[in-house]
């Protein structure tokens, strides 16, 4: 009985905490041919179909990938204190990549945010969101080329806040050397590892002297030890002007948690929106889930209407991840051919087209 | 021949210079309600002015200059003031408090060292609390984005500008963000005070409530109730981070906009970089009983050392906001003036600086809207 215990007590233990040395941030398993396993997140409302429309186009590009599928919970799992089940966690925590759609946040209290949860229990440290301008989607701006990487675990979002008497709310920011650290060196390895030139740091310093000051002092630190890549350092009112007037000056973009939020979410407006944009969140041990940070979009749920490039984007970059960059180019040109084409788009980019011809248009183009 | 072409010469000339005061009759002002002043009105006003740093003395000479040209009845009282100075001197504060009003070029903030910024300093000791900034396209200057006409306000005291940070343990830094329902309810009432006052429709709070319950929903509590009291004006409220999604791909649907301090910072300069650039953005700050006008949104308002060296800063800016100035002073006339002559020369294109596409020095600029000043 003891020993039963010990046995169950021991598989839920969590795995170890790898250090995070870039070399762990590549999975070797890519040199295998067997099929890697990673869990994927339909999500809600349009999350099913979007979800079955990349299985579609990974199957016929035919990625060694086999999908563990998880939903959201309908009660609350005291061990997560979330919808999400401990099940679906130590999947991913085994897995080691993951694929997430929409995720519509049931309101109430006395639970944690499905998001929050994600973030606190796989320790998703990084939120990287290349954005690039989609040849053929015309928006005012056609040369954004830019990759943000935000910090997603501490800064302004550490939930603490109180009051103090009435009428007077303190919201702490914190910033500690460790995760701006990390979050630095993610940056700089992703720059080099897929070859861009210039990392710049956003900030407040001239206002948050010590908090962002620490954070620059990280960054400046990791800088040393790529001599290769240019580090810039911007204040983040004259980032933002930059980015709306020359978005081109920009190259990887390394920030703090709050500034990350809305800088992303800007770079995605540039290139289109929610709908267009992949993103990835990175965790330490090297576990990458990648996700599409739209909404769930219940009022076109179920109708075959809905686009489903952000899901696929994200999964591309959850391949680049794993280092499968040849079938992850595929993807990648058969997607933006699709929409360069104009042929098949569907409503969200000024077509007509359904899902399945969408995801039947991109699978000719493999 | 020579006899009879050179009356239909002088035909032509005349019809053409029809045709072009008829097109800069566009621009010039006109007054349908006549402003009524008390007598003494005309009494020359004094104006503390702050140079400032970097490009700030610059565009100051340049505001200097024009409202000579315009024998506007102002008179400056210069301080020296630099971004290193520990603190702002007090012989400027008391000038700043008989006078009233004040006309600042920008304050170059040491980065990262243990100084505090002077022009957040300025307002917390004048108690500045609202800042303005005005976005909207200049008619002539191309730009991505049309029909921007956005006014953001931003609350100037508290928030994320607080300044209290400290160091928990070694490599442990916490700051801390503070929200006072004082604070966040004169903001609100400023907000909802101008639109009604300026004829503007739609007031859009800005916030992260969904993050910083307490927070930031108590500024947006602070928002409701004061919407309540004005219901003529539309209100609504936006996430900031969709709020700058929204403002690179539909700036159209904003009006005016009220903000706690950090956001307002973001999304002013965001605002002004889609409307034309912050070198021509107006804006000022304001309290209950002072005034201080400079460049509308905070980015770039020092320059670089290239641009200084070579003098080809945009006084436009700086200009306008002294448009804004002697409109508070209770000057339209010369205000309207002012703006019609720069509004010109912006239109014409043929003096812009390096920030709009051209190449001329700020001096060359000014000289175009002495010019054009009617």
């Amino acid at each position: 009985m003891a020993f039963k215990q010990i046995l169950s007590r021991a598989l839920r233990s969590r795995p170890d905490q790898i250090l995070s040395s870039p070399s762990a941030f590549s999975a070797a398993r890519a040199f295998s041919s067997a099929p890697i396993t990673a869990t994927l997140f339909p999500g809600d409302g349009i999350g099913p179909e979007i979800a079955e429309s990349v299985k579609q186009i990974f199957r016929e590009a035919e990625v060694p990938i086999e999908w563990e599928e998880h939903y959201v919970g309908t009660e609350i799992d005291p061990r997560t204190q979330s919808f999400l089940t401990w099940e679906s966690l130590e999947s991913v925590r085994r897995n080691r990549v993951g694929l997430k759609g929409p995720m519509a946040t049931p309101i109430g209290k006395g639970h944690r945010s499905l998001n929050l949860t994600l973030r606190k229990e796989l320790n998703l440290y990084a939120n990287v969101r290349p954005c690039y301008s989609l040849p053929g989607y015309k928006t005012r701006y056609d040369d954004v080329n830019l990759v943000t990487i935000r910090e997603n675990t501490e800064g302004e979002y550490s939930g603490l806040e109180h009051q103090v008497v009435r009428g007077v709310v303190e919201s702490l920011k914190i910033i500690t050397r460790q995760a701006s650290l990390r979050v630095a060196e993610y940056a700089f390895h992703y720059a080099k590892a897929h070859g861009r030139e210039r990392v710049s740091a956003i900030h407040k310093a001239n206002i948050m002297q010590k908090t962002d000051g620490l954070f620059l002092k990280c960054c400046r630190e990791v800088a040393e030890k790529y001599p290769e890549i240019k580090y810039e350092e911007v204040v983040i009112d004259n980032c933002c002007m930059m980015l709306v007037k020359n978005p081109a000056l920009f190259d990887v973009l390394v920030m703090p948690n709050l500034y990350g939020d809305i800088i992303s979410d800007l770079c995605a407006g540039l290139i289109g929106g929610l709908g267009l944009t992949p993103s990835c969140n990175i965790g330490e041990g090297g576990i990458a889930l990648a996700e599409a940070v739209h909404g769930s979009a219940p009022d076109i749920a179920g109708k075959n209407l809905a686009n489903p490039t952000a899901l696929l984007l994200s999964g591309v970059s959850m391949l680049r991840h794993l280092e499968l960059h040849d079938k992850a180019d595929r993807i990648q040109k058969a997607v933006l051919e699709t929409i360069a084409e104009g042929k098949y788009r569907t409503a969200d980019l000024g077509g007509s087209s359904t899902t399945s011809d969408f995801t039947r248009a991109i699978c000719d183009h493999l | 021949m020579a006899k009879r072409s050179v009356p239909l010469l002088k035909q032509l000339l005349s019809s053409s210079a029809a045709v072009s005061s008829s097109c800069s009759s566009r621009f010039t002002s006109h007054r349908s309600v006549t402003y009524m002043p008390r007598p003494g009105d005309g009494s020359p006003r004094a104006v503390t002015l702050i140079p400032g740093d970097g490009i700030g003395p610059l565009v100051t000479g340049a505001v200097e200059q024009v409202m000579e040209a315009m024998h506007a009845p102002v008179y400056f009282e210069r301080y020296d003031v630099h971004g290193d100075m520990p603190k702002v001197p007090q012989e400027v504060i008391d000038s700043i408090k008989k006078n009233k009003v004040c006309l600042k070029g920008g304050l170059a903030t040491p980065m990262g060292g243990g100084v505090s910024s002077l022009n957040v300093q300025l307002r917390k000791q004048l108690d500045l609390y609202a800042s303005l900034v005005n976005c909207f396209n200049l008619p002539g200057l191309p730009t991505r984005h049309e029909n921007v006409d956005i006014v953001v306000i931003r609350e100037n005291t508290e928030g994320e500008y607080a300044g209290l940070e400290h160091e928990v343990v070694p490599g442990v830094v916490e700051s801390l963000k503070v929200i006072t329902k004082f604070c966040s309810e004169r903001i609100a009432k400023y907000a909802f005070e101008y639109a009604y006052l300026n004829n503007r429709r739609k007031v859009t709070a800005v916030h992260k409530a969904n993050i910083m319950k307490l927070a930031d929903g108590l500024f947006l509590e602070s928002c409701r109730e004061v919407a309540t009291k004005y219901p003529g004006i539309k209100y609504n409220e936006i996430i900031v981070d969709n709020c700058c999604m929204q403002l690179v791909s539909k700036p159209e649907q904003f009006d005016v906009m009220v903000t706690p301090n950090l956001y307002g910072n973001l999304v002013a300069n965001t605002a002004a970089g889609i409307a034309g650039g912050t070198g021509v953005m107006p804006g000022g700050n304001v309290g209950a009983d002072h005034a201080v006008f400079e460049q509308g949104a905070s980015a770039g308002n020092v320059g670089n050392e290239k641009v200084t060296e070579q003098k080809k800063a945009n006084p436009v800016a700086l200009l306008l906001s002294s448009a804004m100035m002697l409109r508070h002073l209770q000057f339209p006339s010369f205000a309207d003036r002012l703006e019609t002559a720069v509004k010109h020369v912006i239109f014409e294109g043929k003096h812009r600086t390096k920030d709009l596409g051209g190449n001329s020095t700020t001096q060359e600029v000014v000289d175009a809207v002495i010019a054009t000043l009617d």
